[in-house]
This record gives structure tokens, C-alpha cells and sequence, in this order.
């Protein structure tokens, strides 16, 4: 099957891959890229494990395909924390013991993040109906809701 | 009770030591190994959910460019009946045949064969070339008409165990079983009220977030390794070495970081199908399951009918119980009938009873370990029952269960004697509980249930190693599913006295620590933790001795505080105390490395009992329910960790709320699942709960010296009945029957 030259900026970086044309972004991200933080819990769109931000939109990255990536900026999981240390959702998701296994919660971040760029005060609700893309089978939603609110609060007014 | 002791680390919730690898995508689970010139394998699985396979022909598909290797059943060994694994595991015969069909496919999903690609697609379309020839048989779906004695047989060789006398024809019940004490007829005089029902649960699945997934590696001498997601990468190993007759010494098995598991990760799929692809392919092998697959061809849990009968006097004084249970195994024996016999009783002191329990063979996946595995089922049908005593008596739902509590000295209806345990410690915690003294939401009903489990110890290793520096790694067997490590460290701080940040915990392969059962039963912060604490003392020992040497005394002229080597109380010694720091300096001096270590049976394991209560609302219009709060309250000895002890409180309540209200298995008339995916199979998610609100009830566990009781099951348990209870408050109407779904809410309603 012949591939597909696709241009990207992931995290800040020019990534240049070759994808073929069935390819999901997360196969791609996954097996061409070497972005492994980005986690495949369904392939269907249903549990938000593959999320990622594409040109500031939220998206399961199962559900796109690579080659609609072209020119495309990604954000993954990878890319949350600054090189100087962890994000505040990062902080505050280990603080409030918001992961158990860990596997959803690449996923969460990147959604919270991306409600947090566009929603900088979110009530609980918003943040509950906001990440009602992403499934958790290990925490009951608690915690990570509250390590959401946490960090919304610390990146209002840094300490 | 036991005094509160004051520690400086165990009881506070820092950092796990893999937090940031886990936030910032570099945690490797089992997906994410990936090596050079591997291929990539898939599974051809059954289109039908019973059938005799006449017939399987690779050669078409082995013939295709970039197929490597391709097996069937045919290719793997006869492997002899026998018990293996811990929780979830089953006899090997059995679980060879699960993991690749040989003359028989059991389920709609049953592995019959298996290639190795160049590609996933490629994978994919040798599965099409492969020619199975079978012969459909009918399928067995219904737990009641597979018991019936003339129903179509999924084993002909299957007698029913454990009656009086071997019968004389097979049949689907696998096993029968038995527990009973007092006099039934007599009891049940006794009692001024009685109520009786029958309960319907269906199959549901843990829903781990990360699907199985294996990569395995064998050289040419014919060692392999394997990367896998599991509970129990030991047992995962002793697994394989069966099922294909390798010896164990040729399996190296690295358990990944593991996404979830439940109890659904503690039996092997993939794994020997991977080390025999990559035998017979001489490259590494690769194989991950699609979300579809997990749900049609892993262990989901047993699908059950509960017939409960109780009596009770108007004061609330049990006089009686007895119970029918009859459970899905799934394609081979082994339903966890056998704990949920032994559970559905054990909250309460009761004189007379009759449990009686049936494991049944159907054409459905073999069921796997699920969080208290069989607990739920049977005591939502009691939990049930007894919330309608209460209304018949007019009494609180608490002081009924009160007044029937099990305490220190009850004996257990499956045996033993309680030893301290937190059951009405747990009650009268719910009683005083806030979201219990406030009234009910206008609307809304609430409901209450009680939960348990016994809690496993089993094998346990952990080494405990002083680096140069004195800083220390803690190294033991059991995958670390929820956090455990950071427990590991807790312990292993307090016990030697230095600051959990000196200490980092790892979870070693099969070949670089020593034996662990599964992270399965609530037994990793107990049985492990015993293991850390045990090999932590060992270091003690040997730092006490190289102190005496360094200062000229006796062994028993120092002792250890602080963190520190000190002279014992009434030595005179003008020395100086010697950290762990100090002694790890002079080690080369004083003996070399320090290294300690501890391997255990660990006995003791305290049960676990909790008391739960939530307030439902239900919507007459669509059925459907909605959570207004939740309480977990739960005796967990002495929590470790008090925000990973909630966690595993409030992650099981949202497991037991989404089991109670809206998952479960719909079968058509063929067998094959209709809903094998998380849109239609669907787990709660954040928008359908509110925050769980828990609160740690602490009867320290005698066995463990900082009194742990395992906590990860418990808190499944209950909240079944706590739905329908409340359900029923809110209603007017008694739904017996799970999920109360809003088809199911609807019907009942009107009446039907
Ligand atoms: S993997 Fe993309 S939504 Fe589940
Ligand atoms: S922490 Fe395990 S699925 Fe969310």
C-alpha cells in the first residue's frame, strides 16, 4: 500500500511522517511517530483515551484519520508539561491521587486541558459534562474532578 | 479495640514514585513495547457460540505474503487437568482450551486460530484465508434451561461434583455446593415476618480502560520474553509453561504498567498464543485485542439467579435464611459460586441457615475474577430482601442490620471465628453519618446495604536494598494496579525510620525478584506489604549488627530508632548514632552490600466489611435514575495510603453503581453479544455520578503490624443493593431484577 507524506507540528516540533491512507491519527501518532503517551482504550471514539488537541479542538484521535492531520498543530500528552516541570493539572492529578492504573489519564489531562484554554473557571458540572468523553473505570470521577477544579484555581492565581 | 497508634509516613498520602511517568505519558503499558522486526499477530475467533470444529486449514493464509507463522488448536499440546493461579485462576486444562479452541468452540469469540503478520492488516486478511469447517450445535444461553436435564450439553464428559453420588449422566452444572448450619424449619416458626424472592443479575465486565495486550520474543535456544498487562506476570508465566510444556526457567515474564484489570487480568489469552507465534516465526510477536474482543472472548463476570428466603422476628432478630445461587461459568467451570455461598450470609450472626450453590456451564465466555468475585450477586439478593424485613417491620434499614451484626467471636457461616472486625463499627458510623441524618431529597429515596469480603493473603517476596548512599529500593512482584508502591514505600519509611523519599519502590520481572501470587483478593498492601515490612526488618537486623561491630558491642547492645543505630538504654558508649546513611558507607567495611530480604505465606488476611448508602432519584417520564450522593463507610484496618484507600471506595461504588443501573450482556437468540462496546455496554461516566463521599472506619487487622485489611473489593459490594433499595424507596415499586435500566424502571412502573 503506498503512504502518504504528512506534515505536522506536534508539541511544538515539525513532524514529517509517512502514513498510510486508512491510518487513524493514533495508529499513527502511536506507530510512526513514537508518541506512545496517547493510549488506545476502544478505537471506537467512546472512552477518550487516544484524546489529543488538533488546531486547539479536542479530538479522539482514533476517530481522525492521519492524512486529515496535514498542516495540522497536535498537541498530545507529551506536550503538557514545559521542560521546566509539570503542568498544574499534572501536579494537582497527583496530588489528589486523581490516577489509579494511570491509563485514562493521559487522556484527561489533554481534555482538561483543553476545556481549561477555553473555560479558565469551570464549575463542577461544566467539568463533569466536559470530560463525559473520557472513561475511568478505576476512580469514580471523584478525584480527578476535584484535581481539575484544583488547578483551574492554582492557574488563577499562581501561587 | 485496638489503641490508635501514631505513625510518621504510614497514614499520609504522598506521591506515588510512578506519578510523573504516569502523567506525562511515559508510563509503559502494555501496548507500548514495540521491538525492532516484530510482527504483529491476531486471533480468528468463532463465529458461533457452540460448535464442533471439524476441520482447520492455515495453509491458504501461511502461503500469503507476510504471513510469518500461524496456528490452531492443533499446534498446541494436551495439557493435564489441574488447579493453578490464585484468584481468577482454574484448571489449566481448561484455560489451554479457553486460549485457543481445540475440538469444540465454547462462545461466540472463541479463539480457533492465530496468525503473525508483517502488519496488522495484513494479520487481518490471513484471518479470512483460514478454512474452518464447522458443525453448529445450538447454544446454551440461559443459566436455568442450561440445568434443565434435558438441555444440549457443552461437555459430555462434565458430571455434576460434589453430590452424594456420582451421577450417572453429564450435564451443564459443573459442581454443586453446600453450606448450612442450625435448623431451617425451626427458624423460620421462629419468625414473625418472611419474605422471599427471586434475583436476576446479568453478565457484566470489569471494563478496564487498557485492552490485553502481549509482546513476546523467543530466541533461537528457545528462551522467551513477554511484555504483557497482568495481575500476575508469575502466575501469567506458570501458566504458559503449562499450557505449552515449556519449562519455566525458559519464560521470562515483564509485567507492564497495567491499565486496569479488576480481576480480568489474572488468566492468560494472548500470551501463550504470542510465545508459540513467535517460536514458530522466529521473530518477536506482538498482539493487542480490540475493545470488541475484550468484551466477547475475556472473563466478564457470571451472570446469576439468587433465590433468597429470610424470616425474622419484629424485633429484627434473623431466625433464618437460606439461598439458592445458580451461575454462569461461562464456557468452562469455575463460577465464583463458592464466594458468593460463603459471603451472602457473612455480615450477620444467623443460627440457621441453607446456602446452596450451582456453577453452570453456558455458551458465553468463560467468566474471569471480578472485584469480590461472586460476592455481589448473592448479597444484593439479601441486602435486598432484608431491606424489605426492615419495611415490614417498620424498623431502620441500620438497626436491622445492627442488630444481626457479626462482632469479634461470631462465627462465620463459612467457618472460622471473626477475629476485631469493623462491621458494626460501620454501622454505627453510618448512623451519626451527616448524608444519613440529613432527610431525604423531595423525591429521591434512599437506600441502604450492607458489604464484605474475606480478603486473600497467599506468596509474597520483596527484597529491600541500601544503595551506597543510603537511599533504598524496595523491589517486590505485584503489579501495581492502583497505586501500590506508594504504599510499599509508606510501610518500608516507617519501618526503618527514614523519609519516604529516600525510598523508591519497583516492581520486578519474573527473574529479578522473587515469587508473588496476583495483585488480586485485596491482598498486594497486605500480603506484599507483610513481605516489605518483614524484609525492612531484616535490613534492621544486619545494620544493628554492623553498628555493633564498628562500636565493639553485642548485637543486642544496639538498637534501631529514628532511622538511626543507636546504644541500647543502659549501654555506656560515648558513640555517635549511625544513620542508615553512615552504615551504607561503611558497608564495604562491615560486610558489603546490605540487602534484605523476606518471602511469606501470609496468613491472616481480615476481612473486610463495609456499610453503604445513596440517594436515587428516579425519572418517571424516562426511567431513568439519577445519583443524587453516595457514602462509602468502610473498615479498612489501617489505611496506608487514606487517598488510594478512598479511591478504591469511590471506584468501586461508581463499578457497583454502573453494574446496579445500566451494564450488562444482551445475548441474541444465537449467543453473540449485541453490545460489545463501550457505547452500548455503557460505564458510568463523570456526568453520572456525583462526588462519593467515604469515610475510613479503622478496627486494625491483628495479623499485619500496621493492622491493613485488604480494601479493594469491599467496596463493590454493596452498592447493587443500595440502588435498588433506594430505587424502591423512591418508587413504591420492588424491582428485583439488575440492571435498573430504564426499559426495565419503565415497565415496572406501569405495572408489567
Ligand atoms: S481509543 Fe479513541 S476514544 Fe477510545
Ligand atoms: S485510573 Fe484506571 S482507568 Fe482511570
Amino acid at each position: 500500500m503506498s503512504k502518504m507524506h504528512i506534515h505536522t507540528t506536534i508539541n511544538g516540533d515539525q513532524v514529517d511522517f509517512l502514513g498510510s491512507p486508512q491510518q487513524s491519527l493514533l495508529d499513527a501518532l502511536r506507530d510512526e511517530v513514537g508518541k506512545l503517551g496517547t493510549k488506545e482504550g476502544c478505537g471506537t471514539g467512546d472512552c477518550g483515551a487516544c484524546s489529543v488537541i488538533v488546531d486547539g479542538r479536542l479530538v479522539c484521535s482514533c476517530l481522525m484519520l492521519a492524512a486529515e492531520a496535514e498542516g495540522a498543530e497536535i498537541t498530545t500528552i507529551e506536550g503538557i508539561a514545559d521542560g521546566d516541570g509539570l503542568h498544574p493539572l499534572q501536579e494537582k492529578f497527583l496530588e489528589h491521587a486523581a490516577l489509579q492504573c494511570g491509563v485514562c489519564t493521559p487522556g484527561f489531562i489533554v481534555a482538561a486541558k483543553a476545556l481549561l484554554d477555553r473555560d479558565p473557571n469551570p464549575d463542577e458540572r461544566t467539568i463533569r459534562y466536559w470530560l463525559a468523553g473520557n472513561l475511568c473505570r478505576c476512580t469514580g470521577y471523584d478525584k480527578i474532578v476535584r484535581a481539575v477544579q484544583d488547578a483551574a484555581e492554582q492557574l488563577a492565581h499562581p501561587a | 479495640m485496638a489503641e490508635a497508634v501514631d505513625y510518621r509516613y504510614v497514614g499520609t498520602s504522598p506521591v506515588r514514585p510512578d506519578g510523573v511517568d504516569k502523567v506525562t505519558g511515559r508510563a509503559q503499558f502494555g501496548a507500548d513495547q514495540n521491538l525492532p522486526n516484530m510482527l504483529h499477530g491476531r486471533v480468528l475467533r468463532s463465529p458461533h457460540a457452540h460448535a464442533r470444529i471439524k476441520r482447520v486449514d492455515l495453509s491458504k493464509a501461511l502461503a500469503m505474503d507476510g504471513v510469518r507463522a500461524a496456528v490452531s488448536g492443533a499446534d498446541f499440546p494436551a495439557v493435564e487437568s489441574g488447579e493453578i493461579g490464585g484468584e481468577g485462576g482454574g484448571d489449566v486444562a481448561d484455560i489451554a482450551r479457553n486460549v485457543m479452541a481445540r475440538d469444540k468452540a465454547l462462545y461466540h469469540g472463541h479463539a480457533v486460530a492465530a496468525v503473525a503478520a508483517t502488519s496488522v492488516e495484513i494479520a487481518e486478511r490471513a484471518l479470512e484465508a483460514i478454512e474452518v469447517e464447522y458443525e453448529a450445535l445450538p447454544p446454551v444461553l440461559d443459566v436455568l434451561e442450561a440445568m434443565a436435564p434435558d438441555a444440549t450439553l457443552l461437555d459430555e464428559q462434565c458430571f455434576t461434583k460434589n453430590l452424594p453420588e456420582k451421577p450417572d449422566k453429564p450435564s451443564n452444572v459443573a459442581s454443586v455446593m453446600t453450606l448450612a448450619r442450625g435448623d431451617l424449619d425451626a427458624g423460620f416458626e421462629q419468625a414473625d415476618v418472611v419474605v422471599e424472592g427471586e434475583y436476576r443479575i446479568p453478565m457484566a465486565h470489569q471494563g478496564y480502560i487498557e485492552p490485553h495486550a502481549c509482546t513476546a520474543t523467543v530466541n533461537e535456544e528457545g528462551k522467551a520474553t513477554v511484555w504483557c498487562c497482568t495481575q500476575g506476570h508469575f502466575e501469567f508465566r506458570a501458566m504458559t509453561s503449562k499450557i505449552l510444556k515449556w519449562k519455566i526457567s525458559d519464560l521470562k515474564f515483564v509485567a507492564s504498567e497495567i491499565g486496569g484489570g479488576f480481576g480480568g487480568k489474572t488468566v492468560v489469552y494472548l500470551e501463550p498464543v504470542a510465545v508459540l507465534l513467535s517460536k514458530h516465526a522466529g521473530r518477536p510477536v506482538k498482539m493487542v485485542m480490540s475493545r470488541e474482543e475484550v468484551f466477547r472472548a475475556t472473563g466478564p463476570t457470571s451472570g446469576s439467579v439468587c433465590r433468597v428466603k429470610v424470616g425474622a422476628q419484629s424485633n429484627g432478630k434473623i431466625t433464618a435464611a437460606k439461598a439458592w445461587l445458580a451461575y454462569e461459568a461461562g464456557a468452562f467451570a469455575g463460577a465464583p459460586v463458592m464466594p458468593g455461598a460463603m459471603s451472602i450470609f457473612a455480615p450477620y450472626e444467623i443460627e440457621n441457615f441453607l446456602v446452596e450453590g450451582h456453577d453452570v456451564l453456558v455458551n458465553k465466555p468463560k467468566v474471569a475474577a471480578y472485584r469480590a468475585p461472586g460476592a455481589p450477586q448473592a448479597m444484593h439478593a439479601f441486602e435486598v430482601a432484608l431491606d424489605d424485613i426492615a419495611r415490614q417491620i417498620g424498623m431502620d434499614p441500620l438497626d436491622l442490620r445492627l442488630a444481626n451484626a457479626a462482632d469479634e467471636g461470631t462465627q462465620a457461616p463459612y467457618g472460622p471465628k471473626f477475629p476485631a472486625i469493623g462491621f458494626k463499627a460501620c454501622i454505627e458510623a453510618a448512623k451519626k453519618h451527616p448524608n444519613y441524618t440529613k432527610p431525604v431529597p423531595e423525591g429521591a429515596g434512599r437506600g441502604v446495604a450492607a458489604g464484605f469480603w474475606f480478603n486473600i493473603g497467599m506468596q509474597s517476596s520483596a527484597e529491600v536494598r541500601i544503595n551506597e548512599d543510603g537511599t533504598v529500593i524496595v523491589m517486590e512482584g505485584s503489579p501495581d494496579i492502583g497505586g501500590s508502591r506508594a504504599s510499599m514505600g509508606l510501610m518500608a519509611a516507617e519501618t526503618l525510620g527514614v523519609p519516604y523519599e529516600q525510598i523508591k519502590t519497583y516492581v520486578g520481572d519474573t527473574e529479578s525478584t522473587g515469587f508473588c501470587n496476583v495483585t488480586g483478593g485485596s491482598r498486594t498492601t497486605f500480603a506484599t506489604g507483610l513481605a516489605v515490612v518483614q524484609a525492612c526488618e531484616d535490613i534492621i537486623a544486619q545494620c544493628k549488627s554492623r553498628a555493633a561491630a564498628t562500636w565493639g558491642m553485642d548485637d543486642d547492645q544496639v538498637e534501631w530508632q529514628d532511622g538511626q543505630a543507636i546504644p541500647a538504654p543502659g549501654v555506656n558508649a560515648d558513640v555517635k548514632p549511625l544513620s542508615l546513611a553512615d552504615v551504607a558507607a561503611s558497608a564495604p567495611k562491615t560486610g558489603g552490600p546490605i540487602l534484605g530480604r523476606a518471602s511469606l505465606n501470609a496468613q491472616g488476611a481480615g476481612a473486610s466489611f463495609a456499610v453503604n448508602f445513596g440517594d436515587l432519584k428516579v425519572d418517571p417520564e424516562t426511567g431513568a435514575v439519577e445519583v443524587l450522593s453516595f457514602t462509602g463507610i468502610q473498615d479498612a484496618g489501617k489505611a496506608i495510603h487514606p487517598a488510594y484507600v478512598e479511591g478504591q471506595m469511590q471506584g468501586g461504588a461508581a463499578q457497583g453503581l454502573g453494574w446496579a443501573l445500566n451494564e450488562e450482556y444482551i445475548y441474541d437468540a444465537n449467543g453473540v453479544m449485541e453490545n460489545a462496546g463501550f457505547l452500548d455496554y455503557r460505564v458510568p461516566v463523570a456526568s453520572d455520578l456525583p462526588m462519593i463521599d467515604t469515610q475510613i472506619v479503622e478496627v486494625p487487622n491483628p495479623s499485619h503490624p500496621y493492622g491493613v485489611r485488604g480494601v479493594g473489593e469491599t467496596p463493590i459490594v454493596a452498592p447493587l443493593a443500595v440502588a435498588s433499595n433506594a430505587v424502591r424507596d423512591a418508587t413504591g415499586v420492588r424491582i428485583n431484577d439488575l440492571p435498573l435500566s430504564p426499559p426495565r424502571i419503565l415497565a415496572a412502573l406501569s405495572g408489567e
